[in-house]
């Protein structure tokens, strides 16, 4: 049986969503529809443009690209490869991160949860604030200051703790993994607390007050359901402060000592990576050297590529937990 | 096992705002009271001064006394997770924690009392989803996520991990209003069973439930919009349905009201 539907205005209501949707639906799809593949035209673009740019120095390299320890695209000879750099980009991001994240989702919890509410508001606020510094600012703090205060925390921790191959070595400096490490780990801490804090906010009360009845502590509930609530959201959030911490370039650069060694050893002098290896040498460089680099900064767009993938696999592995259904 | 509520002088606040004023009444171990009464008269907020879960809200404090079994609920010293240990809560909306799997959100009371073997828990699961009549239904799919079974089944999976926990009283906020008649129906029947271990108390809309249900009626009204409710009458409930004694409850239960 059809029924037909009238607006108060007397016209057929479906009648009158057919007009609406011819006057506005209609330029705004193109709009949306446009807008998304001019971005993906841009990307392609880009893409393109790098590997144009790349292939040539990659012919001329005498070295293989994966597996040199060095970086001599400017020789007669060119040979390069970015092992080393590779290896620095994700060891120094994944150090951030082991640092980083338990410290912001403790703040995050501690914001959304436990401070009273105006105290929250601030913070809240801070580290908002924190997120937008500049990351050479953070990079000139920690040369002028973490660096040299780190001698001595290094120091300790080579001494007592040296047997250790993270902590060991023949050397100890302030300008070191670790410091670089850290510097990463407060640049991405606020990042990481901000999108953490919005998740934990976002916990349904329904699953709060579930657990509360059950007769659960503050520290229960958040066990219970705060957490696992937020578990997708926090990964994201870590994932986006890796990518952050893989592709910075200007405050590990001014830190790292530029060295080409794959070494675990967090407190001596060494320390490279992709994007800090870009900065370094891209005023220097020649036709060859630029193609270098360009292929270097592919390599660490195909890095981050992969860690959000896994991050995607690990949010999609558990979906049907999520809470999105519910 | 269930024992005597006892409330005197009770008065409920969402800070300055006064929600609930003087109320008393004794509830009898191992009967079905229901609350009724209109929208924004503090049945709900009443039932959560009963758990101590009032207070949970920012600004809301609760003034009076609570005696279950002769023992002060605000009494100082006592801790209101310990209450709510003792007395579980079933809610409007079917909440179990969507992170879980149904076995998981039966057994999340179990593991903040302490740790058990896991044969233990497994025999207080399958009891407590027999308890909830939800076994049958769910003993194939234990591992799968809670959020996965349809609402009224979700609600049984709640009343299931309230139970679990052996609490001596079961509030129920409303526990069918999102529900259809059929898991309505269900979950009436399963109160009935219920009552032989537990004290229950629910907050409900529908006239009829609380009639086919309970054995004692408290009828909530305001003296106006921004007043605090209070308890108009409360007795048996073949008396408050058949013949009350005050005429603003015959107005709301005939639907002669405002």
């Amino acid at each position: 049986m059809a029924a037909t539907v009238h607006t108060r205005d007397g016209g057929s209501a479906l009648g009158r969503s057919a007009s609406r949707r011819s006057r506005g639906e209609t330029p705004f799809r193109y709009a949306s529809t446009g807008a998304g593949i001019l971005l993906l035209a841009i990307m392609a673009a880009i893409a393109v443009f790098l590997v144009v740019e790349a292939i040539p120095a990659l012919r001329a390299n005498t070295g293989g690209f994966f597996t040199t320890q060095t970086w001599e695209p400017n020789a007669t000879r060119p040979s390069f490869g970015i092992a080393a750099l590779a290896f620095g980009t994700v060891f120094s991001a994944l150090l951030a991160l082991i640092m980083a994240v338990p410290v912001a989702v403790g703040v995050a919890l501690f914001i959304s949860h436990y401070a009273p509410r105006r105290l929250a508001g601030v913070l809240g606020y801070v580290v908002d604030l924190l997120a937008a510094v500049p990351s050479v600012v953070y990079g000139l703090w920690g040369i002028t200051f973490l660096a040299p205060f780190m001698v001595g925390p290094s120091n300790f921790l080579h001494d007592h703790l040296g047997f250790i191959p993270l902590f060991g070595g023949d050397i100890v400096a302030g300008r070191s993994m670790l410091t670089a490490s850290l510097v990463l780990a407060v640049m991405i801490l606020p990042i990481i607390a901000a999108i953490s804090r919005e998740v934990f906010l976002q916990v349904p009360r329904a699953h709060e007050e579930a657990a509360l009845a059950l007769g659960a502590t503050r520290w229960e509930v958040i066990r219970m359901a705060v957490l696992p609530y937020g578990r997708p959201g926090v990964i994201s959030a870590a994932m986006l402060g890796l990518g952050r911490a893989m592709g910075e370039t200007i405050a590990v650069a001014l830190i790292f000592q530029a060295t080409f060694d794959i070494s675990f050893r967090i407190l001596t002098p060494q320390g490279n990576s992709i994007a800090a290896n870009i900065a370094n040498r891209f005023g220097e460089a020649t036709q060859t050297g630029r193609g270098a680099l360009i292929a270097s900064g592919l390599v660490l767009f195909v890095i981050t590529l992969l860690v959000n993938m896994g991050a995607r696999f690990i949010v999609a592995r558990r979906k049907e937990f999520s809470g999105a259904a519910a | 096992m269930s024992q005597q509520i006892q409330v005197s002088g009770l008065d409920a606040y969402y800070g300055r705002h006064k929600a609930i004023e003087d109320i008393s009444m004794t509830i009898e171990p191992n009967t079905i009271t229901a609350f009724i009464g209109p929208s924004g008269c503090g049945k709900s907020t009443f039932l959560r001064t009963l758990n101590r879960m009032h207070e949970v809200i920012p600004g809301a404090r609760v003034e009076g006394k609570v005696l279950l079994d002769g023992e002060d609920l605000y009494g100082p010293g006592v801790e209101p997770v310990s209450v709510r240990r003792m007395i579980g809560m079933v809610f409007q909306r079917p909440n179990p924690f969507p992170t879980m799997s149904i076995y998981e959100n039966v057994a999340a009371g179990l593991r903040l009392n302490g740790r058990r073997s896991k044969s233990e828990v497994d025999g207080i699961v399958e009891t407590s989803l027999k308890g909830a009549n939800l076994w049958n239904e769910v003993k194939d799919r234990l591992g799968k996520p809670g959020a996965g079974l349809s609402g009224g089944q979700q609600q049984r999976l709640c009343i299931a991990r309230a139970i679990a926990v052996r609490p001596e009283v079961l509030l129920m906020d409303e526990p069918c209003s999102a529900l259809d008649p059929i898991s309505t129906l269900a979950i009436e029947d399963l109160m009935a069973e219920l009552k032989s271990q537990f004290t229950i108390i629910i907050v409900t809309h529908n006239m009829q439930q609380a009639a086919r249900v309970s054995d004692r009626t408290a009828f909530f009204n305001l003296a106006g919009q921004g007043q605090p409710g209070r308890v108009i009458e409360m007795d048996e409930t073949s008396r408050i349905f058949t013949n009350p004694s005050q005429k603003a409850t015959e107005d709301y239960i005939t639907g002669r009201f405002g």
